[in-house]
C-alpha cells in the first residue's frame, strides 16, 4: 500500500481513480445508520461506502446532518440505528474494540481540539505512545516526521495557546497522520479559521489528497470540493441526496435540491 | 517574674514570648502540620470521589456496573453532603467521642483531628474536582477518543492534568482556610495554636496579648503559604514563550531532509 501511495504522489491520475472505485474493496460501509436526537431525526438511512484513496467531500446546507454523520463513522455519536462496518466487521459503539477501531480512524476538528496541556510534540506523541504503545523514540521521530509535513515542526515546544488558529489546524492535522490511520475524517476543518488562515490548511489536505490518503471531509468549501474530491455527496435534512463525481455534481446536478443548493451557495 | 509585674501590653508580649515561645512554635508547628498534611489527603479524597461522580456510563454498558455505580455515588453524595452541611467542631467532637462511645476505640486527640480534617477537606475537594473536571471542554475528551485513547488513560494525560491547573487555587484556599479552622480543634484537647494558647491564658488570666500573639503567627502562616502557592501556580503554567525548533527551520516541507525519511506514505499501519 505504501508503495503504492508513492506511485500517486504527483495526483494526476485522481480522475483514473475515481473511475475504478468500485473494483476494490471498501474500508468502510455504511448501511441504513439513523440518528435520532430525541424526536428529531438528524439522519435518515444513509449508505455510504467508502475506499481506499477516495476524497470524499459531505457538503450541505447548516444542519443537514453532514457532522453527525461523520461523528457517526466514527462513533462519537452513537447510531439510532444502522450499521458501520470496517472491512466489513461491524464496529461497536463502546468499548476496546471500539477504541482500536478509532485509533485506525483519524478525526480532525473544527474547534481543533489540541490538548490544551500539553506542548506540540506531545499532542502527537500521546496517542504514539499510550494508543500504539510506540517507544519515546520512534514516537518522537514520527511525530517530528507529520509535523515537518505540515510545516509546524518548528513548533514542537509551543503550546496549543500560543499558535495561531491555522497553525492548531495544521497540528491537529499532523497529530492525526501521525497515527498512520487508514481513513482521516475532517469535519469542518477551516470552518472556525480567520480567512487568511484557510489557504495554508487546504494546503495541507490537497497535499493529503494528492498522495493517496483516504478522506472523509465535511466542508464549505465548494471550489476545494469540486477541485480535489474524487467524490463529492450532498446532504440534506439528514439524507444523502446526490453522491457523484464532481465534475457531475457540480455542472450538471441530477437532482433538483442538489442544483439549488449550489446556486444559492454560489451566489454568495 | 522578674523584678515587677509588666506595665503594658508590650511588656506583657515580651514577657510571654519569653516564658512561652516555645510552645507557641510547638502550637503553630501542630497547626500547620495538620493544615499541610489533611489539605493533601483531603485532595487524594476529592480527586478520589470526584473522578468516580464524574464516571458516565451509557445503556451499552452492563447492568450490573450500572448498578454498583448507582449505589457508590449515592454513599459518595451523602457523604459529601454531611461534611459540608455540618460545622468541624461539632465533625470533631462527633468522630472523637463517638469512636470511644460506638466503637470503644480510644482515639488520640491528634489522630482524629487529622481524620476531621482530611475527611473535611475530601467532602469539599470532591466538588471542587468534579466542577474542574466538568469544566474541561468536551472537545479535549472527544480528541482523546477520536486518537483511541481508553477512558483511563484520557483522564490521566488529558482531563486531570488541566483539572488541576484550574482548581489549584481553590486547593490553596481550602490549606489556608484549614490552617485557620484547626483553632476549632480545642474542643478534642488538640495542642493546636488555639489550644496551646488559651493554656497559657490560663496561667496569667491575660487574654489580649496571647491571642495577638496566635493572631500574628496565624497570619504569618497563612501570608507566606499563599504566596508560595502563587508562586507554584506560576510555574506549573509553565513559560508564556516558547522556543522555536531552528532545527526543523530551513526544512518546514521535509524536502530531502537527512534525518527521516519523508517519501513515507500513508495506506494504515498493516
Amino acid at each position: 500500500m505504501k508503495a503504492e501511495a508513492m506511485k500517486n504522489q504527483d495526483g494526476s491520475d485522481i480522475k483514473r481513480r475515481a473511475n475504478e472505485w468500485v473494483e476494490r474493496e471498501p474500508i468502510l460501509e455504511i448501511q441504513h445508520l439513523g440518528k435520532a436526537f430525541g424526536d428529531h431525526q438528524v439522519l435518515l438511512d444513509i449508505d455510504f461506502k467508502t475506499y481506499p484513496r477516495d476524497v470524499i467531500c459531505i457538503i450541505g446546507a447548516s444542519g443537514s446532518g453532514k457532522s453527525t454523520l461523520l461523528r457517526c463513522i466514527n462513533m462519537l455519536e452513537t447510531p439510532s440505528s444502522g450499521l458501520v462496518l470496517h472491512k466489513g466487521k461491524s464496529v461497536p459503539a463502546t468499548g476496546v474494540h471500539t477504541a482500536d477501531y478509532r485509533s485506525k480512524v483519524g478525526m480532525v476538528f473544527q474547534q481543533f481540539n489540541l490538548f490544551s496541556n500539553l506542548t506540540v510534540l506531545d499532542n502527537c506523541m500521546l496517542g504514539l505512545r499510550k494508543v500504539l504503545k510506540l517507544s519515546r523514540e520512534e514516537a518522537k521521530a514520527r511525530s517530528i516526521q507529520y509535523l515537518m509535513k505540515v510545516g509546524m515542526a518548528p513548533y514542537i515546544n509551543a503550546k496549543p495557546h500560543q499558535l495561531s488558529g491555522g497553525q492548531q489546524q495544521r497540528v491537529a492535522i499532523a497529530r492525526a497522520l501521525s497515527m498512520e490511520p487508514e481513513v482521516l475524517l475532517f469535519d469542518e476543518p477551516t470552518s472556525a479559521l480567520d480567512p487568511e488562515m484557510v489557504g495554508e490548511v487546504l494546503d495541507v489536505m490537497r497535499t493529503l489528497a494528492k498522495e493517496g490518503l483516504t478522506m472523509i471531509i465535511v466542508t464549505h468549501e465548494m471550489a476545494f470540493a469540486r477541485d480535489v474530491s474524487t467524490r463529492t455527496v450532498f446532504m440534506d435534512r439528514g439524507v444523502i441526496v446526490e453522491d457523484d463525481r464532481p465534475e457531475v455534481l457540480f455542472t450538471r446536478p441530477r437532482e433538483e435540491r442538489t442544483k439549488e443548493f449550489l446556486t444559492r451557495f454560489m451566489a454568495h | 517574674m522578674g523584678s515587677s509585674a509588666p506595665q503594658n501590653s508590650l511588656e506583657w508580649i515580651m514577657l510571654f514570648l519569653d516564658k512561652y515561645g516555645v510552645s507557641f512554635l510547638k502550637g503553630a508547628a501542630l497547626t500547620l502540620e495538620i493544615a499541610v498534611i489533611s489539605t493533601l489527603i483531603g485532595c487524594v479524597i476529592g480527586f478520589m470521589v470526584g473522578i468516580v461522580q464524574t464516571i458516565e456510563l451509557g445503556n451499552s454498558d452492563p447492568l450490573w456496573k450500572r448498578l454498583i455505580l448507582k449505589i457508590v455515588n449515592l454513599f459518595l453524595s451523602v457523604y459529601v453532603e454531611v461534611f459540608r452541611g455540618t460545622p468541624m467542631m461539632v465533625q470533631a467532637m462527633v468522630i472523637y467521642y463517638g469512636s470511644d462511645t460506638l466503637f470503644r476505640l480510644n482515639l488520640d486527640p491528634i489522630a482524629a483531628s487529622f481524620i476531621v480534617v482530611s475527611i473535611n477537606t475530601g467532602a469539599y475537594m470532591a466538588e471542587t474536582v468534579r466542577g474542574g473536571i466538568q469544566s474541561i471542554n468536551a472537545g479535549q475528551i472527544e480528541a482523546a477518543k477520536a486518537l483511541g485513547l481508553r477512558h483511563y488513560s484520557t483522564m490521566l494525560f488529558v482531563i486531570l492534568p488541566q483539572a488541576l491547573l484550574n482548581i489549584l487555587p481553590q486547593i490553596g484556599n481550602n490549606l489556608i482556610i484549614n490552617i485557620k479552622d484547626t483553632s476549632v480543634l480545642n474542643v478534642i484537647s488538640c495542642s493546636e495554636l488555639f489550644f496551646t494558647t488559651s493554656s497559657v491564658v490560663g496561667t496569667y488570666y491575660r487574654y489580649f496579648e496571647p491571642f495577638l500573639i496566635a493572631c500574628a503567627i496565624y497570619l504569618f502562616m497563612t501570608f507566606t503559604l499563599s504566596r508560595l502557592l502563587r508562586l507554584m501556580e506560576k510555574k506549573l503554567q509553565g513559560p508564556r514563550s516558547y522556543q522555536l525548533a531552528t532545527d526543523f527551520m530551513d526544512d518546514t516541507y521535509g524536502n530531502g531532509s537527512s534525518v527521516i525519511d519523508m517519501k513515507k506514505g500513508f495506506g494504515g499501519r498493516n
